[in-house]
């Protein structure tokens, strides 16, 4: 019986930088199944919940604990940013990259990339070099590259910013699979159309805290919370 | 200006005949610096890389003295690896002092400061991009400097040829630990000074250019093969 990562306990945790409180504190419990969207104001903190979660950021209170130890935890968990990370390799070798650091070998990296590759419609610029495609196709292959190694979990921060309908579509597609095979998705956005299309959980975040969670199809007809109905509402909210 | 044309014809006749002292001393000027930068290379790539994904708390001063130590006096690395090898020295042993070895060791030490810090400087900003990304794929530090040199690479090239120009030139510390002996240590700088002393003015003209040349095939020869400057290419 192999030990789920799950539940994620996340008690009393702050960041701080050079003085300034910039999330928290937060309690948080995230269960093995759904998708968490979160959602709230510019500046309220989403990326950095996330960036917390995933390990990237540190506290400077709390703790953020998985049911599993650290290291292990680490490796069955990816991130997609809001601007890709594209290194200065083919796509077929950035794809390939997490596995190689697994210790996969090169020739069974590869064939697994070209899978992934041909699952995002990357084929013809398979041999490129990645830093020359587009936003979209940057994308496509940040979220192939991130789902390669069959996370356990996969956060998306912001991932269809600035990106067109078509690829947005097709990025939601592949968030849609990773769920269906049972990838846990944590996504922040400030897009409620996506919000409502691919979330089933929504965590709505206000001045660096949660202010309401609720399921996805609670909050959207009947948010609880004065500052949700007035974001939902199209409100700028300070 | 006489001077100048008597030592191109000086240079075209040593080329042309090949001159046998010439192609050694000039054999043996590309078989140090070569050799020294390889070693450099080997010391000095990973220390960049690692200066730029680790974090310390002396991080910054050793930064500031690695640049620092770029413009190390040649005359006084000659003049400390002079001490160090000669027979009262505690390297005496090993009897190095007025050999090539010698002039390679007091090489590696000047160009090792330059490729490791022009290697640390490009990669720095590398590890600007790929910061995020390799933390949160749990990368090790070992991981993390491979993937920085081996993208890197384009930016690692130019710290290389910079450290190959510095020491082919270089003549201050190679004339005191090499002693600029005929057939044994003479290398085309020290024979350059030698028939300078002498007042053979073309025949150092024409070893000069003859050393200028080498320095722009080598680096021509370099760039042609990693295909820098394409467009397109990392």
């Amino acid at each position: 019986m192999v030990t789920s990562i799950f539940p994620l306990q996340v008690r009393n945790a702050c960041i701080k930088k050079s003085g300034t409180q910039i999330i928290g504190p937060i309690d948080l419990e995230l269960l093995g199944e759904g998708c968490t969207v979160v959602i709230g104001p510019n500046g309220s903190g989403k990326t950095s919940l996330l960036r917390l979660m995933h390990g990237l950021e540190k506290t400077s209170q709390g703790i953020v604990k998985w049911n599993v130890p650290q290291a292990q935890a680490y490796a069955s968990q990816c991130f997609v940013f809001q601007t890709p990370v594209i290194m200065r390799r083919s796509v077929r070798e950035n794809i390939a990259y997490p596995l190689i650091i697994r210790g996969e070998r090169k020739k069974i990296a590869m064939k697994e990339a070209d899978k992934w590759i041909e699952n995002v419609g990357l084929e013809s610029s398979a041999e490129n070099n990645a830093p020359v495609l587009s936003g979209g196709e940057r994308q496509k292959l940040a979220v192939a590259r991130a789902l390669i190694t069959n996370p356990k979990i996969l956060f998306l921060d912001e991932p269809t910013t600035n990106l067109d309908g078509a690829s947005t579509k097709e990025i939601e597609r592949l968030v849609s699979q990773a769920q269906a095979a049972g990838t846990r998705i944590v996504m922040a956005t400030h897009d409620f159309g996506q919000a409502r299309r691919l979330g089933t959980d929504i965590l709505f975040m206000y001045h660096g805290r949660i202010h309401e969670t609720s399921k996805a199809g609670d909050f959207f007809p009947t948010p609880k919370t004065a500052e949700a109905k007035a974001f939902l509402a199209g409100e700028i909210v300070l | 200006m006489n001077d100048l044309t008597e030592g191109l014809v000086a240079a075209f006749k040593l080329v042309i005949t090949m001159d046998s002292d010439l192609i050694e001393i000039s054999l043996r000027s590309l078989q140090v610096t070569m050799s020294a930068v390889v070693i450099a290379a080997i010391v000095g790539l990973p220390f960049g890389a690692w200066l730029s994904v680790t974090r310390f708390r002396f991080r910054r001063i050793a930064i500031a003295i690695l640049n620092a130590m770029m413009g190390l006096p040649p005359v006084v690395v000659g003049l400390i690896v002079y001490i160090l090898l000669s027979r009262s020295g505690p390297f005496g042993v090993f009897n190095l002092l007025f050999t090539p070895t010698a002039m390679i060791i007091a090489q590696v030490i000047i160009v090792t400061p330059i490729i490791a810090s022009l290697s640390h400087q490009g990669l720095r900003d590398l590890w600007f991009n790929y910061h995020d990304l390799l933390i949160s794929l749990n990368t090790t530090k070992w991981q993390r400097m491979k993937a920085l040199l081996w993208d890197g690479r384009r930016s690692l090239i130019t710290a290389l040829l910079t450290g190959f120009g510095r020491a082919i030139g270089e003549i201050g510390a190679i004339m005191i630990v090499g002693g600029n002996i005929d057939h044994l240590t003479r290398v085309l700088t020290t024979a350059i000074a030698l028939e300078v002393g002498r007042g053979d003015f073309p025949l150092a003209l024409g070893l000069g250019f003859i050393l200028i040349t080498l320095a722009i095939i080598i680096n021509l020869a370099i760039h042609i093969l990693s295909r820098t400057e394409r467009e397109g290419r990392w």
